[in-house]
């Protein structure tokens, strides 16, 4: 596969599984405005996603939604921070607060490479960005003395980088967010 | 800690009261009032200000009944117009 399209890939998924497992916290986040505005978050990334698909999916001759929901679970290349189900706020935002940490870097990197194409998708993403980077470290600041927060942070901090293999809770993702798709009967157009 | 959202739509119009949100401080309080009044293009600026900042009267005293004091029962439509005939104006136009 090519160099770009795997990089490409290894983000997407990440944004996609992201999104996915932030809106699960959709209509039962702890209040009302939080739960607007976590949601939006979730939506960016899903968005960001898509972007990131589109252009891969040119380098590989195929589609956004096929690569983002017919591959295998093996097959995803996001990191294990990103696959669990965490229901739990304080765990929720150690993963958002390392995973905006990460993301920032990446994006960083990426905005200065010699690919346009790549660089100017990462500066569109990175505008969105710092408000989730804001939305995040604001959370950090107000949860930093909570112990439950700090185990969270100590916790999920060695799977940022993980991609070696995956945790079981992918598979049931994948199975909860392919299912309409595999649904789909033969011939179906969407 | 509560806030209350004005909203502005287009550039020069008068802020209208749009919701209020909750939030922890006023980090908080920008980054909802974002998300729910302005994410949708719907507005061109927001005030956002913590309720306990707003001053607010509703007691209006007129001990002594000085209706006077009111312009009901007094329709100034009529004579404007008329001075304006008068005068050789035209009204200006419906705001």
């Amino acid at each position: 596969m090519k160099e770009r399209a795997q990089l490409l890939l290894e983000i997407a998924d990440d944004e996609l599984i992201l999104g996915w497992r932030d809106s699960e916290w959709t209509g039962i986040a702890p209040f009302l405005e939080e739960d607007v505005a976590f949601s939006s978050i979730a939506q960016n990334e899903v968005g960001h996603a898509r972007a990131l698909y589109e252009l891969a999916a040119r380098d590989l001759g195929t589609t956004a939604d096929e690569l983002a929901f017919d591959r295998k679970p093996e097959e995803y290349r996001c990191s294990e921070l990103v696959e669990l189900r965490l229901p739990e706020w304080e765990r929720t935002i150690a993963r958002h607060v390392l995973y905006e940490q990460a993301d920032a870097e990446r994006l960083a990197r990426l905005k200065t490479s010699d690919d346009a194409e790549l660089a100017g998708l990462a500066a569109k993403i990175d505008r969105e960005e710092v408000y989730h980077r804001l939305h995040a470290e604001m959370w950090a600041e107000r949860l930093q003395a909570e112990p439950r927060f700090i185990a969270a942070l100590d916790e999920l901090r060695p799977l940022v980088d993980r991609r070696k293999g995956h945790s079981p809770e992918l598979a049931e993702l994948w199975d909860e967010m392919t299912s309409v798709r595999r649904s789909q009967p033969a011939g179906t157009k969407w | 800690m509560i806030y209350e959202v004005f909203r502005q739509e287009r550039k020069g119009q008068a802020f209208q009261h749009a919701g209020s949100i909750e939030a922890a401080d006023e980090r908080f309080a920008e980054s909802y009032a974002r998300e729910q009044y302005g994410r949708r293009g719907e507005s061109q600026a927001l005030w956002v200000v913590a309720r306990d900042s707003i001053m607010r009267i509703e007691e209006f005293v007129d001990e002594l009944n000085r209706n006077y004091h009111r312009v009901d029962g007094y329709p100034l439509k009529e004579k404007l117009k008329e001075a304006r005939e008068r005068a050789g104006t035209a009204a200006p136009r419906d705001r």
